[in-house]
């Protein structure tokens, strides 16, 4: 997108009505009635002013007055000076240019014809206009152009040489340039068909569906974080392997759409297809501390509508989520219909976990997966048969043991005690269930800042302090050890104290604490220092670990009978940072004695062991005792099923998942919210389609698979030329509409109507039956109609033009030349990698981390898991540039410097910039100067013997054509000089030789470092970096 | 050095379309410059009929403090509940208004007022909390906003609201703005630079975005170039290793040569750009290590910012390369502070947020006057929402949290065409209520626009259909601190 700041004077004329015409109502008239009348004479009732309307000929034609200019109210107002009479008013800051009022004026006076907006009624295939040259053509497409070419008095360029064509169709239809070899071959081929030929090949490599996803990672605003303030990261990239299969595998577009838009509601939806609605998934999810789930679930419901009305029908329905649309005719009410298609997700609005995929979800799994799986369960399943068998012998082997154990006690001191009966409170509301190993588990509110009090009944004696065990709970926040929604807890004070059977509580004052595990930086010391913003942790989410604190009192407390313990475990340092699943026990000994180790008998296992005659309850507790901690068969058998287990949920944990829609069996209801507030519903509506466009087909349910059967349909007058129009911009470098990502009333005029609506209805029904892959071109076939345009002279046309249309027509609107433009960051990227040998070709599959800046993500942020990156050390730092892991809230630099947007909201189209920061990313970045240095290798080891031959051998790597006798002299002065410098300066050879992660040579140095030089110059070439 | 060949191409380029093209990159009017061999400072224009009107401003240093200063601890004081501790808040104040879920579920709303001594500072007698002992010494310099609200409640929708005048992702930032609006006055330079510190207060809080700089829907040229505190400030601005300034030199020669062939081969104007902004990135590797050495700064003007200064990445330092940034004609200096998001444990992480800031805020302010910057400088210090009068959490005399409140906080500003010492705007006796002159935060951008020439409502830019604009459809200059 180059702005259009001084848009050649000469073109904006051609492309609107001459002073003598009558203005065309949607070419010349409506963008002024719309820019400068609708706001307050509009479609939007709510804010219209003297009940007039002007986007309707019925109700304005009392101020209209057709055909009678001196009785046209309109003609009067906007030519007024009285600031009371004048039309728009000066509040409005938007007056009428002479220009425009004459316009206005002269289609007044011809009748104030009116037409429905261009784009919303049904696309004609008109008849093919005729033309002088008519032998230039070389398919339809060129005839249009031509004629419009032939009208404005202009000749189209000659046809560009083999060189440059090979070179840009490798570029449109892979993102890759051609090898030198594939030069070759093209330039030898004497074949009729050797450019079709060319064609062919590429429609059918698989770098094709990668180079073409590019754009719908954009649209769909796909990325690998989930956004907003945390920003940790997310598994979508299952999705992205769809797309990429799907696009190679040439998916009928139609079905390409109601796959990504409803996949999952289809009959016996296919893994796949459920995969496909991942694009609706694609958007941020808000999981920043204190939102109300609600507000930001709406958020995300409206970014779905945003998103696909922009992608398919080049729509912005978001405008009328707080009122009526100003300029198209959508209603509030209507927006909210259109709404409700998305609305019936089981989704919260909240994210799961700071780093993880939020529910629906599918499981991607693969044959080998399955099998492996397979494999595994019966093996868990063995194992379980054969510890059922060993259990068998429990009940023998333990009155075996128990005898035996309870002399072993006796010789021992008993340290820990376990705590029996106790009971715990929060202050916080949280309630707590015991569990079988005398643990608390804590559920229920989860406090900005708990405290967990603990009384326990204690007999006469000595008591000396408490150890507290933190253990890990599939029903913990990330099966850790703490209730913060990431699985951490932080302690901040731990206070004990006597209660009597009358008296003061006397507080016990701690003197020793010790833990056999702390987090980095928030060590056990921190707990009762009184220092702010400080406490224990222990890495609950990444550890996982079960972990021992003790708090001794310096000398035992003597204990009265009836006296209680309490104790309080306090989490007020980090909010809802309180601790998990927990196990107390209490010690008498003296301090010397105690330690972590200190071996801790559970109460009941105690009193068992004692018990004169043991009931059923207590052996019970003594076989579970037994089974879990003492080396024995039944435990080994236990042991070995445990570990089969663990074996296939770790097999599981690998399986990547990949969020996607799912429809709620009963639609949640849906209701217009007065200004787009999540909490001001009105009125409720049903999910329904906008009454401008065409009903649903015959036969579907009004759901969002019909939605999506409606948006793929050919009685669509917007999908099929929102296609083809951004596949026009794609060869063409601007759209036939301009403003690709708006049709609406708003769009800019199309520069060929008849030419994009011939186009919309030769992709729907194809005509002229391109072949790809020995088929002729199906319905909504995209491989076909990307070949229909390159086939074309056209996009055959050398860049350079027969008389210099730079200045009139800079965007080359006309196509009077062929067309030139930047190539995108990735294409850059991959360009320069590819030229150097450096690229690893590998479709699909989780990203990957190639060089970025030092502390790229850790600049603005230490939350989340995308932190400290570290880039790899294979070939993840050579795979193209779309399998780059993509963080929302600092996106890979070097594509935001070449335009990418970042991917927080669904982009349609990227400017088009040229700025010095590009250049210093080309020049100096790792990624170029480690591929300019294997190019410069390249030459050297397959060039030849001369300097001449080598640099020709690069020059052609780089840009696909040999170089010019004078562009050759440069190159080879400046490689003479640079060898001259760097013979002098080994030290300087050497460091730049070593640029980058492969392998440093270590022979010929100064001679590489020369050639280096020389690369980087070529991969800085204008004509590297455009596609011409 | 040698400097490239003069163009030879302008015969065949049309003017127009040529410019069009160049005043590329952040505004920068690189060509102009080359074309004609002219050296030093030229302005590129922004958009025609920009500035509107005569700006008081021609530069602005936006202090933004990210996370939410407590304004009843620094900036608005209130007697009248110091002896309230601890009692519930009335529901009259709070009036059944939202919350974050993070205190919403507290069984009370504990008043916590203040625990720091506040004075009268200035001929004005601006109140200024204990500590802030160098600000207040600025007083008179200052324009004190007490009730500027906002509409989000959540940090990240409400820093996205306040630079991009809405709660969601995909608008241009203020700087963008300013950028498209105005362009650039310096031509080797970006319009718009970034700066972020973090805060020793709460030194892991709060995230930045990039979107906070970004330009959204305008043409990236604008978005804000981000000065980073690891590694090459500006992005690949150092030759690889065993390349030096005259091997770079030699390079560019050649390339300049090769791609000027090509210009003559194919016409295309966007030819002769590249070469340029290959001409500005080469300046641009000495201009920007220049701007960030400070060695030659005299000791007295290091000290007065404090000794961060000497530590890159600080505040400070920050504070410092602003002014050099000014004294430079960048456009936009934007600085972001982090770390003011004080949920609990107030006292202490305030203080360290304060420590950090109190002396560079107020060394730059002098510095700014010394040098005769200050009175074409627009300089704002603020966050994107205020904080609770109730404590979150537990409430002892010592200590307190407070959670996000969006209803009112403050905003200083200062320099160009501000009327120095005035307190503008009341808030309620709990400061949880605007009472008398209530700014939104649109009326502050709208503000800010208007020092810089801008009416507010005239810098659009049609996307998707529609006319868009930094403050949406609100917004009015705020008049009563206008000198």
């Amino acid at each position: 997108m180059r702005t259009c700041v001084a848009l050649g004077g000469w073109l904006a004329l051609l492309l609107n009505s001459t002073a003598a015409e009558v203005p065309d109502f949607n070419r010349d008239v409506r963008p002024i009635l719309a820019t400068h009348c609708f706001t307050c004479h509009g479609p939007d009732a709510n804010t219209r002013k003297a009940k007039l309307r002007l986007d309707e000929r019925e109700a304005s034609l009392e101020i209209l007055a057709p055909g009678k200019l001196d009785d046209s109210e309109l003609v009067h107002r906007i030519h007024a000076t009285d600031p009371d009479e004048i039309m728009p008013p000066p509040s409005l800051k938007k007056p009428l240019s002479a220009a425009q009022k004459d316009v206005l004026k002269r289609w007044v006076a011809a009748g104030a014809p009116y037409a429905g907006h261009w784009a919303f009624s049904k696309p004609q295939r008109a008849e093919l206009p005729k033309v002088k040259q008519a032998n230039w053509a070389r398919t339809p497409v060129d005839r249009f152009v031509l004629a419009r070419l032939e009208r404005e008095g202009l000749q189209p360029a000659a046809r560009a040489n083999r060189e440059r064509l090979i070179c840009r169709l490798s570029l449109d239809l892979t993102g890759l340039p051609p090898t030198p070899a594939e030069v070759k071959a093209f330039l030898n081929d004497t074949e009729p068909n050797a450019y079709e030929k060319v064609v062919d090949r590429l429609l059918a490599s698989p770098r094709y569906g990668e180079h073409m996803a590019v754009a719908w990672l954009d649209y769909s605003r796909y990325a690998d974080s989930n956004g907003y303030q945390t920003d940790g990261s997310r598994q979508q990239w299952p999705w992205r392997d769809w797309l990429i299969g799907a696009l190679n595998e040439n998916k009928p577009f139609d079905q390409f759409t109601i796959e990504q838009l409803a996949g999952d509601l289809l009959p016996d939806a296919t893994l796949n297809q459920k995969i496909a609605t991942g694009f609706n998934r694609n958007h941020r999810i808000n999981g920043e501390g204190g939102i109300i789930a609600e507000e930001w679930r709406v958020e995300t419901v409206i970014d779905r509508v945003e998103t696909t009305g922009a992608t398919w029908l080049g729509l912005t329905i978001g405008c009328a989520r707080c009122h009526d649309h100003k300029y198209d005719p959508f209603s509030q009410r209507e927006f909210y219909q259109f709404y409700s298609f998305f609305n019936n997700v089981p989704e919260t609005g909240r994210l799961a976990g700071q780093s993880s995929n939020t529910k629906p979800l599918v499981s991607v799994e693969t044959a080998t997966y399955k099998a492996q799986v397979a494999e595994l369960e019966t093996f868990v399943k063995q194992s379980e048969i054969a510890a059922k068998q060993a259990a068998a012998e429990l009940p023998q082997l333990v009155k075996a043991w128990a005898p035996k154990f309870r002399e072993e006690l006796r010789g021992q001191k008993v340290i820990w005690h376990g705590v029996g009966k106790a009971t715990v409170t929060s202050k916080g509301g949280a309630k707590f269930e015991r569990l079988d190993d005398g643990s608390w588990l804590p559920s229920g509110p989860n406090a900005v800042h708990d405290t967990y009090e603990i009384r326990i009944p204690h007999a006469a004696g000595p008591f000396t302090g408490v150890l507290l065990e933190c253990l890990p709970d599939a029903r913990t926040p990330n099966k850790s050890l703490g209730r913060f929604s990431n699985g951490n807890f932080v302690l901040t004070r731990v206070e004990a104290e006597i209660s009597g059977a009358k008296g003061k509580p006397q507080p016990v004052k701690i003197a020793r604490i010790e833990a056999d595990y702390s987090q980095k930086g928030w060590d056990i010391k921190n707990v009762n220092s009184g220092i702010g913003g400080k406490g224990w942790a222990v890495d609950g989410p990444t550890r996982r670990q079960p972990i021992k604190a003790l708090f001794l009192a310096e000398q035992p407390v003597t204990l009265a009978e009836d006296s209680t313990v309490v104790l309080r475990l306090v989490c007020a340092t980090l909010n809802q940072h309180n601790l998990g699943r927990f196990r107390l026990s209490l010690t008498g000994a003296t301090p010397a004695a105690v330690s972590l180790k200190g071996n801790s008998i559970p109460a009941e296992v105690r009193a068992a062991l004692d018990a004169a005659q043991l009931d059923a309850k207590q052996l019970a507790v003594l076989e579970k005792y037994y089974r879990a901690h003492v080396a024995n068969p039944v435990k080994a058998a236990d042991d070995r099923v445990t570990a089969a287990r663990k074996k296939l949920t770790d097999l599981s944990k690998k399986l990547p998942t990949v969020m996607v829609m799912e429809e709620m069996a009963e639609p949640r209801k849906a209701f217009i919210l007065n200004r787009g507030h999540y909490d001001q519903p009105g009125a409720e509506v049903k999910a329904g389609l906008p009454a401008f466009l065409p009903p649903l087909p015959e036969g579907e349910a009004m759901n969002r698979l019909g939605l999506a059967r409606w948006i793929a349909s050919g009685d669509n007058p917007l999908t099929a030329r929102v296609w083809v129009n951004r596949a026009w911009e794609r060869f063409f470098g601007v759209g036939l509409v301009k403003t690709t990502e708006n049709f609406g009333v708003q769009a800019a005029f199309p520069s060929h109507p008849e030419l994009l609506d011939w186009l919309a209805r030769e992709f729907v029904e194809p005509t002229q039956g391109m072949r790809v892959a020995g088929q002729p071109a199906r319905p909504w076939d995209m491989k076909a109609f990307h070949k229909l345009l390159v086939m074309s002279a056209a996009y055959q046309q050398n860049t350079k033009p027969n008389t210099d249309t730079f200045a009139v027509d800079p965007d080359n609107r006309l196509l009077s030349r062929g067309p030139r433009f930047r190539l995108d960051g990735e294409q850059l990227r991959d360009r320069a990698l590819y030229a150097s040998g450096l690229l690893v070709e590998q479709i699909g599959g989780p990203s990957v981390r190639p060089y970025m800046p030092v502390g790229v993500w850790n600049e603005t942020t230490r939350y989340g898991d995308l932190r400290n990156y570290k880039h790899a050390t294979d070939e993840g730092l050579y795979r193209r540039t779309m399998y780059t892991i993509w963080k929302r809230t600092a996106a890979p630099p070097s594509m935001l410097l070449f335009d990418a947007p970042n991917r927080e909201v669904c982009t349609i189209q990227r400017s088009r910039t040229n700025t010095p920061l590009q250049a210093l990313s080309l020049l100096n970045e790792v990624t170029f100067v480690e591929a300019a240095r294997r190019l410069g290798g390249r030459m050297l080891r397959d060039g030849g013997d001369s300097m001449e031959s080598q640099l020709t051998h690069g020059f052609l790597w780089a840009v696909s054509r040999k170089p010019s006798a004078r562009e050759l002299a440069v190159l080879h002065e400046g490689l003479k000089e640079d060898l001259a410098y760097f013979t002098a300066n080994p030290g300087a050879a050497k460091e730049l030789v070593a640029v980058g992660e492969s392998a440093a040579p270590e022979d010929r140095l100064a001679e590489r470092a020369a050639f280096t030089l020389a690369a980087n110059v070529m991969l800085n070439l204008d004509e590297f970096v455009t596609r011409e | 050095m040698n400097p490239p060949a003069p163009l030879t191409m302008q015969d065949a380029l049309n003017r127009r379309v040529f410019l069009r093209n160049t005043t590329s990159f952040l505004g920068l009017s690189a060509l102009a410059g080359l074309v004609q061999g002219t050296q030093g400072k030229t302005t590129s224009s922004g958009r025609p009929g920009f500035p509107t009107h005569a700006a008081k401003a021609k530069r602005i240093i936006y202090l933004y403090q990210s996370g939410a200063p407590s304004q009843m601890d620094l900036f608005d004081p209130k007697p009248a509940i110091a002896d309230r501790r601890g009692e519930d808040l009335p529901d009259s104040i709070r009036k059944g208004q939202r919350l974050t879920t993070m205190t919403s579920g507290q069984k009370k709303f504990p008043v916590a007022p203040t625990i720091f001594k506040f004075a009268k500072h200035g001929q004005s007698g601006m109140e200024f909390s204990e500590l802030l002992p160098h600000l207040s010494k600025q007083a008179d310099k200052l324009a004190m906003i007490r009730t500027v609200h906002t509409e989000a409640i959540n940090h990240d929708p409400a820093i996205t609201f306040s630079q991009t005048g809405h709660q969601l992702a995909g608008r241009p930032s203020i700087g963008s703005w300013l950028s498209y609006g105005l362009g650039s006055e310096n031509r080797d330079l970006p319009a718009y630079v970034v700066l972020t510190s973090f805060g020793s207060g709460r030194p892991n809080d709060q995230p930045l975005y990039d979107r906070l700089w970004s330009s959204g829907f305008l043409p990236t040229r604008h978005q804000g170039v981000k000065f980073r505190n690891t590694g090459d400030a500006v992005l690949y601005l150092s030759n690889p290793p065993g390349v030096d300034t005259a091997t770079r030199r030699r390079t560019l020669n050649r390339l300049n040569s090769l791609n000027r062939e090509r210009l003559s081969q194919v016409g295309d104007p966007e030819i002769a750009t590249r070469i340029a902004q290959y001409e500005l990135a080469f300046r641009m590797q000495s201009s920007v290590p220049e701007l960030l050495d400070i060695s030659k700064e005299p000791k007295h003007v290091l000290d007065s910012y404090g000794p961060d200064v000497h530590r890159p990445g600080s505040y400070a330092a920050n504070c410092l390369l602003a002014r050099r940034m000014a004294e430079r004609d960048v456009r936009f200096v934007q600085l972001f502070h982090m770390g003011w998001d004080h949920h609990g444990g107030l006292p202490k992480a305030l203080a360290g947020q304060c420590k950090d800031t109190d002396q560079p805020t107020a060394a730059l302010l002098n510095d700014l006057e010394q040098r005769g910057l200050l009175k074409d400088t627009l300089i704002v210090w603020g966050g994107e929402f205020g904080r609770t009068v109730y404590s979150q959490g537990n409430l002892s005399e010592t200590n307190y949290g407070r959670d996000h409140h969006p209803r009112c906080f403050t905003v200083l500003l200062a320099g160009a065409g501000i009327r120095g010492g005035v307190t503008y705007g009341e808030t309620d006796d709990y400061c949880y209520n605007v009472v008398r002159d209530p700014v939104a935060v649109h009326d502050l951008n709208a503000t800010i626009l208007d020092q810089l020439g801008i009416d507010h409502e005239k810098l659009t830019h049609r996307f998707q259909g529609r006319d868009y604009r930094l403050t949406d459809v609100h917004g009015q200059p705020v008049k009563g601190i206008l000198a």
